[in-house]
Parts: structure tokens; sequence; C-alpha cells
């Protein structure tokens, strides 16, 4: 579209001053548009410069106490919480998905069931998910403030995501791939896990990678399901911190400011890392088609 | 055997589907069976109007927090709707090519970021921004606002900028064929013809606005009390459910429990105006 209006700097001068009002929007969504980028640029870059000089080696010791406020405990316990709730969410959301996909016919009634719950599971806030997972694994299941409790809450808050990109990289899949399989004499079963899957890897990836980002910012879920505890837990009945979960006690108990610092940049590192790679299969995905 | 197999693996890819129908329903259930008895007990007008939070005297009234979400959602649309969709604009159809591939990922970062950290930057700038220059003591409905308003731009953005794309450019070269400026045609005929999506992108933000916790928690000074101006504390009803739920019991632990119930209750008109929303414009 810019082809049909090009104009050289003078032209635009000449017809902004014969119409002030068109100026006035161009710079109304320029400033806007600068609004944003300044916004995000101020934000990231003043926790970097806050945090970077406070980094030091007395933030990834083994245990953590009141003087070196380690956050590696919190970051093992971090890694934990994601393994346990990707084992949970990711065959769920991908099987639901070959499901959603590959076998229900277009009139099943249960497939529109299946998305218009997703896409409720999607809106719902953490804090409701926290308090589900307290009343619903941590009271009823007797399972306490714990590991299993919170990877149980997060499994559910990522399903849809899975489900959702899952089932998007299923559908991306050309037919013909299918087709060739069948004709083959291959049976369904054998064509989804031989053909269908392997072909949409990448997508179901970049999915998990985005559940992944999720998982490590939230916090608002875990403080009542998985608890602050800031140990490795010995079993998965043991209550832990995350390193969100770590970062907010941190900042709001206010004592520690300097290591807050630098444990934000510590997680924002880690999270704009992991969406970068998302976004990075994503666009792949992209170019192949 | 392998007949057997198919049908076996069939029925299992089934029932998993049906675990995020089982999910939605189990947090239903737990949530109405143990916050409407307590609704019941307390009075539904006396709960949701009710002016006093006072759990040490069994007084549960919610309408405080319930216009603290209210007010905190709306100054974040007053300020996240127009920067958003005024950059969406720019991105969609003024950004030279190379700017876009730079502002892009920065509106995905920004998307990324986790929201303890968008609280304590809130904590550690805006409190203090706020304190100086518009008086109070820091934490407050505005600062909230501000915050949330910030928090709301990635998902108003790139909703509306999918929406302004999807108007087909013979619009666009129709207003520039009357004799429209560039602007006056994206303002005025490709604006117009995106609006449902763009709304969509809105209510997407309201959404997330009213859900958010941590943030709002860290910056917004949650007294329990009627909100009394933009430079006071407010409590939303997530932070109250957040700041007293670690030691709350019997009924107050219930009444809790019910706020969630009233946030679940919004959310879900929310998400049910924006499906429609959704539907409108496919």
């Amino acid at each position: 579209m810019n082809t049909i209006n090009t104009r050289s700097f003078s032209q635009k001068w000449h017809s902004y001053r014969k119409n002030p009002a068109s100026l006035i929007m161009f710079l109304a969504v320029c400033i806007a548009a600068f609004l944003t980028v300044a916004v995000l640029f101020f934000l990231v870059g003043y926790i970097l410069v806050k945090g970077i000089p406070n980094i030091s080696l007395e933030l990834f010791q083994w245990h953590y106490n009141s003087v070196n406020v380690s956050l590696m405990p919190a970051l093992i316990n971090t890694i934990l919480m994601l393994l346990l709730s990707l084992l949970l969410a990711v065959p769920v959301g991908i099987f639901s998905a070959i499901y959603l996909v590959e076998y229900a016919k277009h009139s099943n009634k249960l497939v529109g069931i299946v998305r218009i719950t997703a896409e409720t599971l999607a809106g719902i806030p953490s804090i409701v998910y926290g308090l589900f997972g307290y009343l619903c694994f941590v009271i009823l299941l007797q399972w306490g403030v714990s590991l299993l409790a919170g990877a149980f809450t997060l499994a559910i808050m990522i399903l849809p995501l899975i489900m959702r990109t899952t089932e998007e990289a299923l559908k991306s899949v050309p037919d013909s791939f299918r087709e060739g399989s069948f004709g083959l004499g291959a049976g369904r079963l054998r064509t989804v896990f031989k053909i269908v899957l392997p072909s949409a890897v990448p997508g179901i990836l970049a999915g998990i990678i985005l559940g992944i980002g999720r998982i490590l910012g939230e916090s608002a879920a875990l403080i009542y399901t998985a608890g602050s505890v800031a140990q490795v837990p010995t079993s998965i009945l043991d209550s832990t911190r995350t390193l969100s979960v770590h970062m907010y006690v941190l900042a709001s108990e206010g004592l520690y400011i300097n290591q807050t610092y630098a444990t934000a940049v510590v997680l924002l590192v880690i999270v704009v890392c992991i969406n970068a790679l998302s976004g990075y299969i994503a666009r792949k995905i992209g170019k192949g088609n | 055997m392998k007949k057997h197999k198919e049908q076996l693996m069939k029925i299992v890819f089934a029932i998993t589907a049906c675990i995020s129908i089982v999910a939605v329903i189990l947090i239903c259930v737990f949530l109405f069976a143990n916050g409407v008895p307590a609704i019941g007990k307390i009075g539904l007008f006396k709960f949701i109007f009710g002016q006093v939070w006072r759990p040490a005297n069994d007084i549960y009234g919610l309408l405080p927090m319930i216009l603290g979400s209210i007010y905190v959602t709306a100054g974040a649309l007053i300020i996240g709707v127009p920067i958003g969709i005024l950059t969406a604009t720019f991105m969609a159809k003024f950004c030279p090519n190379g700017l876009y591939k730079l502002i892009k990922p920065a509106i995905d970062l920004l998307a990324g970021i986790p929201s303890v950290v968008y609280g304590f930057f809130g904590l550690v700038v805006l409190v203090p921004f706020v304190r100086d220059s518009f008086g109070g003591n820091g934490p407050s409905m505005l600062t909230a606002s501000i915050l949330l308003g910030i928090m709301i731009l990635p998902t108003i953005i790139s909703v509306s900028e999918a929406a302004i794309r999807a108007v087909p450019d013979n619009y666009y070269e129709g207003g520039l064929a009357l004799g429209a400026s560039h602007e006056r045609s994206v303002f005025f005929t490709i604006l117009p013809a995106a609006k449902s999506g763009i709304f969509a992108g809105v209510v997407l933000g309201v959404g997330r606005a009213i859900g958010e916790t941590m943030a709002v928690m860290m910056v917004a000074g949650n007294q329990a009390r009627m909100p009394e101006g933009i430079l006071k504390g407010v409590r939303t009803l997530t932070t109250n459910i957040v700041l007293e739920m670690g030691y709350s019991t019997g009924l107050h632990r219930e009444a809790l429990i019910a706020t969630a119930v009233v946030l679940f209750v919004f959310i879900l008109i929310i998400n049910l105006s924006f499906s429609l929303m959704k539907r409108r414009v496919q």
C-alpha cells in the first residue's frame, strides 16, 4: 500500500501545512508508539542498570540464608516445578489436541464444548487458580502446601495454551501427509504418531516454551499452593519457593533491595530468553510454510 | 490386537480431551460450593453492597473491593487504550519496515515480563514518582492504574494491530481516491472498519487488568475501605484474596472464597463478551 502513496518530504510538509488535522493525527500515533517503546526501554533498562552491579557469587550459593539471600534454591525449585508441571500438562494437552484435530468429527458436540472450556480456562485469573489449587489439592487431597500441589495448579493453568498451540500445529500439517500414510496401509494411530506429530513438533515446541515462560513468571497461583520455603525440597510433598515467588517475597519484605534488583535481572533475562526462543521457533515455522 | 490398540488409544485421546472440561467443572464446583454458602450466611445484598470490610467483627461488605477493581481497571483503560490503539495504528499503517522489526519484538517482550517484575518496578519507580509529583503516600489508585495501563498495552496492541491489518486495502484506497490524506484515510476509514476487532482487544485487556494480582498488590496500598480519591490507596478483589487468605479461618475464609466467586463471575462475563465479539468479527 505504500507504493501507491509515495511522496517526497517537501510534498508531505506542504500537505500537512494545508491540513493541520492530519499532522496532529500523525504526531499522535508517533508519540504513542514512542511512549510504548520508551516505557519498555526504561523498565528493562532501569532494572538492568540497578541489578547487574548487584549480581554476585553470593546470590548463587547452594543454601539460602538471610545473609547471602541466595536465589539458587529458588532457581532449582523453579526447574523442578517446571519439569513436574510440564510432565502433567504436555501429554494431556497434546493428546487432547490430537483428539480434536485427528479423531473428532466436525459435527462432534464434544469438540465445541472442549473449545469453550479451554477458552474459559485461558481467561481465569491466576489467583483463582491459586485458590482452587489450595482448596482442592492442599486441603481436600491433603497434599499440604507442596511442590506437587503447585505443579498440578500450574499444569491446569498452561493446559489451554499447550492445547491451542498443538491444535494449530497439527492443523498446519497438510492432509496429503495423512493420505500418503493411509495409502501405505498405516492405521490412524500410526499415522498420528509417525507422520503427523513429527512434522508438528516445532509448533508444539513453541507452545511448550510459551508455557514455560508463563510458569516462570507465575507467582499468585503458587503462594498458597507451593508456598515460600526457600529450600530445595527433599520430597514432592515439601513446600517450595520458585524464582517469581522468591522475587515477590524479597520485594515485599523490602530488606534486601539490592538483591531484589539482582534477582529481578536473573528472572527477566530467563523469561526474555525463553520468550525469544519461542518467537524464533514460531517465525521459523512461518517461513517454512 | 491392532484393532484393539486403535480403539483403546481413541478412548485415551477422548478422555484427555475431557480433562479440560473436568477442570472447569471442578474449579466452578470448588469455588461455588465453598463460596456460595458464605454469601448465603452474610446475605447477598449485604455482601455485594456492604461498605465495610472488617473480618475481626464478622462484617463482610465487598463493595470497596468491587469498586476498587472497577476504578483501577477503568484507570488502566484510560491510560492504556488510547496509547495502545494509536501504537497499533502506527505499527500497521505508519511504521517503516526497518523500524517495525525493532518495535514488534519490543512489544512481545513487554508481554512476557512477569507481573512480579512489573510490581517491583512500580514499587521502586512509580510509587516515588506519584508521591513526589502528585502528593499522597505513593501507593494509590493512580499508581496501580498507571502500572496496569502499561501491563495491558501489549494485549491491546497485538489484537488491535491484527484487526487493523485485516481491513481490506480498498477501504484505504477509496479514502485516498476521494482526496483524503494518508492520516485521514487511516483514521476515518480503516479504524472504523476495524472497530469490533479493536474492541475485542480492549475487552481482553480488561480481563487481564481485573485479574492481575501481584503487581497491583505491590502498588495499590491495599486499604480495605471505600475508594476516596485517585491519590488514596485501594484494594481490589484479587488482592483481597491474596492478602487475607494466609491467616483466615471459618466464615472469613469462606467470604474470601466468595470474593473469588464474584471475581470469577466478572471474568466469565468478560470472556463471554469477548468470544461473542470474536464470532461477530469472523
